[in-house]
């Protein structure tokens, strides 16, 4: 399964679905990450983790560990 | 009859500058009974009848976070007379989300939507009649940070609240959806406020458990509605709550797509990018993090802060209220003793502490600078990796970073925080580097001890780090933090200049917390130490002599305690208590124990070096002090922000058992090595490095199915 992670920085890319459940899930769509919706990925921390995706027209960090459950076009 | 108007909105869509606008001053700032969430009330200004209840930044109305939580029941129960949504104009899909849900409580509802002035900069255009027609609300523009339209938002709001009105809800749901959704309405009907039935049904309908706990549902009722709800839920092929959350999505997007037309497309940079690209770029993000940090306490520390505070200690304090009031005192013939206890107990103790203050408002104001234009978001994106292998997340290190000025607004800070697990564990934590009054007691102990040395502060400021990295992975073991870690799914805001009431605001609460606690906790703890200080036991006085004084003999009982740690002595007892009351207290009352021969620097270090004796007792002191609780204020801040007795003495146990081991091993293990002493407290000292090893290092035990859950909410 193609998760976030595996989308290279500069790239766009479409949410298949959402796997997992509860808060984080939650959480995750709250934010506006729902079935069928399109971000980009603008770069990844100094550190290596977390990366910074646009969505729906604003700059959203997630950590890639939390990001697993989205499986991406 | 007082009109309640409750603000609610995304975090950073300037609802608190609406707040502020509205308000003036005349907020009330506190936390939600029993929670770590902050409550901020006020009147409105021109009608001091209508109160404006902030509710907290919430992204949703979800049953996972404390702020959702404490928000929702407000609404729910609390009823309050209309609903202000404030709405961010240049981020609309996402903060309609929110919208869709407060719509549904069934209270009236106004929209504002906010930063208007960026929206005509940007060149984007929203069809507000139409967006108003759609959603069946009343839409204000406005611009807080202009004040532009707040009055009008407000008299809509008046308005709103005295018709009572709430208009047909907008279509968000599909046919099946909604046909669940009645079938549940009608099932629940006589079981809950007539208002709340929406809200109720599609709570129930998500499988929402807060909500659940609300309605009396018979068990047979429950597995008739769940019958309906597992029917949608095999005819979308998705569970319940991503049904109910797409269709709000998509309901919006395509509400959007019609009534907003975006200037910019879509692969373009805004401002934001464009800094962010400098910002957090992978080479240049660090350096230029530890340059702005550099510069904060360079300002309100090393230099326009440290004139300040010298200005305060020796012109203000030091000479112009310590001379006059001396004179006055002296001139209307007072007692010696009283006037002692003024000069002495009160202005020499409260001085001390409030001479720092000048340093402390510029540091608050630096960093409010530094919050409110939206940097801090990217420290936390920074940072993050870090704070991710012991449990907590980026937003943990900001706290931490405050408390290298003053543990105080350090502990506040803690509220951004959204997991309440992680909350208490930063709180517990963030007071272990040490803050400006803690550098007095490394400065005079390095000068008594280690003159010279260089290494002697910055170790503090490493081993604080260690003990920092150490204790979280130590608590993220126990029970309670145990488990997995909260999702780190964070905005990163645009930046934008902050608004100079906004910061000046933001600066004032912290150094009035600050001010007010030391005002009253550390100006009662001086008279009482003076007095003990003063008089023996029949209440004579004694002038300069300590030793047959209430305090030694007070003192005697406590040095014990600290008979393992090298200072058993009731001057060395004294000193800690004292520096409790005020970290800086530790050196002045050392000084004044030791007789030193006068006020200046060299002398009152060969007193105290002659007093502890050796350089490894001299380290042990400033272990102790340093590691231990923070001094009262913050400990009483503490208390507050972990809104439970519990907790506050949670926090307060583990600080000072970490304070108090810590400088146990470093003696008794210092004098082992140096000069071969082993006795049972030596084997103490092993046992807790052993003890210490274990806890950090062992594998989480297997707790079983461990809570999420946010403690005390019901709606």
């Amino acid at each position: 399964m193609k998760t976030l992670r595996d989308v290279p920085v500069g790239e766009t890319s479409t949410v298949v679905k959402i796997h997992g459940e509860g808060a984080t899930k939650r959480r995750i769509m709250d934010m506006g990450l729902t079935k069928g919706t399109e971000i980009y990925v603008r770069k990844v921390a100094p550190l290596g983790d977390p990366v910074e995706i646009t969505v729906r027209g604003y700059e959203l960090s997630i950590r890639k560990a939390d990001a697993d459950i989205l499986e991406m076009s | 009859m007082g009109i309640k108007i409750a603000l609610a909105g995304n975090p950073n869509c300037g609802k608190t500058t609406l707040f502020n606008d509205l308000t003036g001053s005349a907020q009330y700032v506190g936390n939600w009974p029993g929670v770590t969430v902050e409550k901020k009330e006020g009147r409105l200004k021109g009608d001091r009848d209508v109160v404006i209840q902030d509710l907290p930044g919430i992204y949703s109305l979800s049953p996972y976070t404390l702020e959702e939580v404490v928000s929702r029941n407000y609404l729910v129960e609390e009823k309050p007379d209309v609903i202000l949504n404030i709405v961010d104009g240049t981020n609309i899909e996402r903060n309609l989300y929110l919208t869709t849900q407060l719509l549904e409580i069934g209270l009236p509802v106004v929209m504002a939507v906010n930063m208007m002035d960026l929206v005509k900069k940007n060149g984007d255009k929203i069809d507000m009649k139409k967006l108003a027609n759609e959603l069946g609300v009343k839409i204000v523009e406005i611009s807080a940070l202009k004040g532009q339209g707040t009055q009008d938002a407000v008299k809509a709001c008046l308005d709103a609240a005295k018709t009572g009105k709430t208009t047909e809800l907008p279509h968000v749901f599909n046919g099946s959806v909604e046909h669940a959704i009645a079938h549940i309405e009608e099932s629940i009907e006589d079981k809950v406020d007539p208002e709340n039935l929406r809200w109720y049904a599609i709570k129930i309908f998500e499988r929402d458990e807060k909500a659940l706990e609300n309605v009396e549902l018979s068990d047979e009722l429950k597995e008739h509605l769940e019958g309906h709800i597992v029917d949608c839920e095999k005819e979308m092929d998705d569970d319940a709550e991503s049904i109910i959350t797409n269709q709000r999505y998509n309901y919006i997007q395509d509400l959007v797509s019609g009534a907003v037309k975006k200037k910019a497309k879509k692969g373009d940079m805004t401002i934001s990018d464009k800094i962010d690209q400098i910002v957090t770029n992978r080479w240049l993000a660090l350096p230029i993090f530890a340059l702005i940090m550099w510069a904060v306490y360079y300002i309100s520390v090393t230099t326009i802060g440290d004139w300040l505070t010298g200005w305060t200690n020796d012109v203000l304090f030091g000479d112009w209220i310590t001379n006059g009031v001396t004179g006055w005192l002296e001139s209307i013939n007072c007692a010696d003793w009283i006037t002692s206890l003024i000069v002495d107990g009160i202005i020499g103790g409260v001085g001390t502490v409030l001479g720092f203050v000048p340093q402390m408002v510029l540091l608050f104001l630096l960093l409010s600078i530094l919050e409110d234009s939206g940097y801090m978001a990217r420290v936390a994106f920074i940072m993050d990796r870090v704070f991710r292998r012991f449990g907590l997340s980026g937003k943990s290190f900001i706290p931490m970073l405050i408390g290298t000025g003053c543990g105080v607004p350090a502990i506040m800070a803690a509220r951004t925080i959204e997991n309440e697990k992680d909350r208490r564990m930063t709180i517990i934590l963030s007071t272990f580097l040490p803050c400006g009054a803690k550098t007095e007691i490394i400065a005079m102990i390095t000068l008594c001890f280690f003159p010279g040395s260089k290494f002697i502060a910055p170790g503090m400021y490493f081993l604080g780090i260690a003990i920092v990295i150490l204790g979280g992975i130590a608590l993220k073991k126990a029970r309670y933090f145990a488990g997995d870690p909260a999702p780190f799914v964070m905005e990163l805001p645009a930046y934008h200049i902050p608004s100079v009431k906004g910061v000046l605001i933001h600066t004032w609460e912290r150094a009035k917390a600050f001010m007010i606690k030391a005002g009253t906790i550390i100006f009662a703890m001086c008279v009482v130490l003076w007095l003990l200080m003063h008089f023996n036991f029949r209440l004579e006085y004694l002038g300069e002599d300590l030793e047959s004084s209430m305090l030694r003999y007070i003192g005697e009982v406590f040095a014990w305690i600290f008979v393992p740690l090298g200072f058993g002595t009731w001057k060395g007892a004294v000193a800690s208590i004292s520096a409790e009351i005020a970290k800086e207290q530790a050196t002045a009352t050392l000084g004044m124990l030791a007789h030193a021969a006068s006020d200046g620097e060299t002398d009152v270090a060969n007193a105290i070096r002659g007093m502890f004796g050796s350089g490894l007792v001299g380290m042990s002191f400033l272990l102790f002090n340093i590691f231990d609780a923070p001094c009262l204020v913050a400990i009483a801040t503490a208390f507050r922000e972990q809104g439970s007795r519990k907790w506050g003495w949670i926090t307060l146990a583990f600080q000072m058992g970490v304070g108090y081991c810590l400088a146990l091993c470093v003696y008794q293990l210092g004098m082992l090595f140096t000069q071969g002493v082993f006795g049972f407290w030596t084997l103490v000292a092993i046992v807790i490095c052993i003890a210490v090893l274990y806890f950090v290092f062992r594998k989480t035990p297997d707790y079983g199915r461990l809570s999420d859950e946010p403690q005390g909410a019901n709606a």
